[in-house]
């Protein structure tokens, strides 16, 4: 490419041509074309802005963030972090967006999984595997969203109550108030051992990398999982025993009308990620097959020569080469799953979108809750968008 | 030579033979398909016991057990007693049979269903009208002005003898068909343009179409459509107002578009840059260039990602839901509001959700089999 304007000839630019006030020249086409259009749609702007601050006079509404430091009063069901109805909208809202992010960044991880089982189960050679596959995808990707949350909604709320709740497993409860299950009563050691889980994960990676670099100086391969089970189990552990070994239980039981103690999954919250999870792990089967398909029928073969068994031929061979078309088409569907995951306030899921809208019929602040769902769901995308990005840069085909 | 051949016997070939049992015919397949190793031989008797058991206890439940209408009370009201006996082990349907006319038309005359039945009707017929390829040109304009026209008459009536039905009372299925199909109608010119705008060398028409694709598709379809229901009213002046329909359909138009529009750059960009520079050579102006050579050739091109964009765009419009119009699914929950009918989502969700897949099954099989179509020059 480069050496056909390596020729001066070809690098010199065209001479520039005297701009002539005729509607003949292009670019004085182009100019009037863009005043046109601009001045168009910026009076549209315009009259709507003016439209909308006269009628905030009438109406008699101040507008502004001001209302954010006032009291919310809105009782929020679940929440990440402490909350109490005598908070500030700016918490209220702030556990909005955590709700959101909660359901989203779990939704993404299940349905990545799903949908890649689902994707390879499509591809299988057995008949029954990739029909079932096949229906599943079918039918979970021409029904609404909508209608797939209501119907497990429905489900939920079709469950026993508390006093007839299922009890499949000892202190696992499963009623119409929700999933409880037994919690672990954290202390200071379980946030050390769990930070000892983090430095492990960090030091496995570490030792991999070195033992994989030296497996390329020397071609011997070294053995990489004492050293991962030492650091990512034993180093916790360690910690965990030197801080004195707390173990205390929080088990659920039925006081009354309803549980105390352990843990809840409530069943918006349930029905949600249920719904969003299925959802989207149909869209993610179908880009993962289209990626596998897409790795030349050679590929295979050639793996398959070198005496590797079909689970390496998929991990080694097939799916990197498959992640390049698989990548770009799988940042768009975490960004639907997290954009989907608005759809909460119609089972009662307290997400931003339902604590932003409560927020604006309490404040009659239309413009600004608005706004507030606009702005933290496009920080929310650009935020994935840059992530993939780089991860798509770093797996992309290094080409001359 | 003759000699020969006349003293040696021609050699007979052996007599022919079957091909073995098990290389042929309907247990070869089996065996390729379902047994052909130990994993897979237990792999398919799993999953062949838990599809059987699936199937039939769906089977009794929707089927066996189901019951398909119950008594109604002098008095109106439905008595759902051997329903609520089933305790889910099947299905009520009688939710269904009961309701369904609601479900489907909404709250508009009981007397005058015939008219939005026969609006349904019209938008299938246009639908499949649009779908051959025998109409894609420019009979499909008025066609498409003409029927809009009719339906438009048939739902407000008011002439040739009809009586006249306000708006609010609309619902079900013509308001989701209505939705979608005016939703498109303007939500693809606006893409082209957008399109177009796009990949245009001026650069203030091109920042704002960036502009707008990259807003609008950052944000979730509920939060324009609660601009469109909250913020509308405040955007226009005093006294003018319009009405919620009109404005969900407006949020509907501007969503669509950009998504829209993000298919069809596909197609400009997929086009061979020979087309613009040969379109350019023959000296045609930008739109008889855009017109006559490019836009022929790019939509051919993404025409499956668009009716892919439109099923999803059908299926969004269930999120009218959310700001109270009576669509197809939200008559389908108001419909179980009724204390009698209370605990019968299910049924009404399936009997909903048909609706659905039939039209969205429909759309993605036209589209996969016009994919195969238009590819047949590409395989070899």
């Amino acid at each position: 490419m480069s050496d056909a304007t390596a020729d001066p000839r070809y690098r010199r630019k065209p001479p520039k041509r005297p701009l002539r006030l005729s509607w003949a020249d292009e670019r004085v086409r182009g100019i009037v074309w863009q005043i046109v259009v601009v001045g168009i749609v910026g009076s549209i702007i315009w009259w709507l802005w003016s439209n909308t601050v006269h009628n905030l006079e009438v109406r008699r509404i101040a507008t502004g963030f001001g209302f954010l430091q006032r009291e919310a009063g809105l009782p929020i069901a679940e929440s990440v972090i402490r909350y109490d109805p005598t908070d500030t909208y700016l918490r209220a809202l702030t556990v909005g967006v955590l709700n959101t992010l909660k359901v989203s960044l779990i939704g993404i991880v299940l349905a990545t999984i799903l949908g890649t089982l689902i994707g390879i189960a499509r591809l299988s050679k057995n008949y029954l595997v990739a029909k079932l596959a096949a229906f599943y995808v079918e039918v979970i990707r021409d029904l609404p969203l909508l209608l797939q949350l209501l119907f497990w909604y429905t489900i939920m709320q079709g469950f026993p109550g508390p006093r007839q709740a299922l009890n499949p497993v000892e202190g696992v409860f499963l009623s119409n108030r929700g999933l409880k299950f037994p919690a672990l009563v954290w202390e200071s050691a379980h946030t050390a051992a769990l930070l000892a889980f983090l430095a492990g994960i960090v030091l496995t990676w570490l030792y991999a990398r070195a033992a994989r670099a030296r497996q390329m100086a020397d071609g011997q391969p070294r053995k990489v999982w004492p050293a991962a089970v030492a650091l990512l189990i034993g180093l916790p552990l360690l910690v965990w025993q030197v801080m004195g070994a707390p173990w205390q239980i929080d088990w659920p039981a039925l006081r009354g009308f309803n549980f105390q103690g352990g843990m809840t999954m409530s069943p918006e919250y349930a029905a949600l990620l249920i719904g969003l999870v299925t959802y989207t792990a149909g869209f993610i089967a179908e880009v993962v097959r289209a990626g596998i398909l897409s790795v030349n029928q050679g590929q295979w073969e050639a793996a398959q020569a070198l005496g590797l068994r079909h689970g390496q031929v998929l991990r080694l061979i097939v799916m990197p080469q498959a992640l390049r078309v698989i990548i770009p088409p799988m940042t768009s569907n975490y960004l639907n799953l997290t954009k989907n995951s608005s759809l909460a306030v119609a089972i009662g899921y307290q997400d931003i979108v339902s604590i932003a809208n409560t927020t604006l019929n309490q404040t009659g602040q239309a413009i600004e809750g608005i706004a507030i769902i606009m702005m933290v769901y496009l920080t929310i995308s650009l935020s994935i968008s840059l992530f993939m990005n780089w991860y798509n840069a770093k797996i992309a085909l290094v080409e001359r | 030579m003759s000699d020969i051949t006349a003293n040696t016997s021609v050699p007979r070939s052996a007599p022919r033979r079957e091909a073995p049992v098990a290389t042929t015919g309907a247990l070869a397949w089996l065996r390729a398909n379902l047994f052909s190793g130990w994993l897979s031989t237990a792999v398919t008797l799993a999953l062949g016991y838990l599809i059987v058991r699936a199937v039939m206890g769906l089977v009794d439940w929707a089927f066996i057990n189901a019951i398909w209408s119950v008594p109604i009370a002098p008095n109106g009201q439905a008595q759902t007693q051997a329903c609520r006996e089933l305790q889910g082990s099947g299905a009520c349907w009688a939710v269904v049979t009961e309701k369904h006319r609601f479900m489907l038309f909404g709250t508009y005359p009981y007397e005058q269903h015939w008219r939005p039945a026969l609006v349904c009707v019209l938008f299938v017929g246009l639908y499949v009208v649009s779908a051959m390829r025998r109409f894609w040109n420019w009979t499909l304009v008025p066609i498409w002005m003409g029927t809009l026209t009719v339906i438009g008459i048939l739902m407000w009536g008011g002439v040739f003898g009809l009586p006249y039905v306000p708006q609010e009372r609309w619902g079900g299925l013509p308001i989701t068909l209505i939705l979608a199909t005016f939703g498109l109608a303007f939500a693809f010119p606006l893409s082209i343009l957008v399109a177009l705008g796009r990949r245009s060398n001026l650069p203030a028409i091109k920042v704002l179409c960036v502009l707008y694709v990259e807003l609008i598709r950052g944000v979730p379809l509920i939060s324009l459509l609660f601009m469109a229901s909250v913020m509308f009213p405040l955007f226009l002046p005093e006294g003018m107002n319009i009405d919620k329909l009109l404005r969900a359909q407006i949020a509907f138009i501007l969503f669509a578009g950009a998504y829209l529009a993000e298919v069809v750059r596909a197609g400009l960009q997929g086009l061979p840059k020979g087309q613009y520079e040969a379109a350019d050579a023959m000296g045609l102006s930008y739109w008889q260039k855009t017109g006559l050579i490019i836009l022929p050739q790019a939509l051919r091109m993404v025409i499956p990602p668009l009716v892919n964009t439109f099923i999803g765009f059908f299926k969004d419009t269930s999120l009218v839901l959310i700001i109270g119009i009576f669509d197809l699914l939200t008559a389908g929950k108001t419909a179980i509001v009724e204390p009698a009918w209370q605990g019968f989502g299910v049924e009404v969700y399936v009997f909903v959700g048909l609706i659905y897949l039939v039209f969205c099954f429909a759309m993605s099989k036209y589209s996969a089999g016009l994919e195969a179509d238009l590819n047949k020059h590409r395989r070899r």
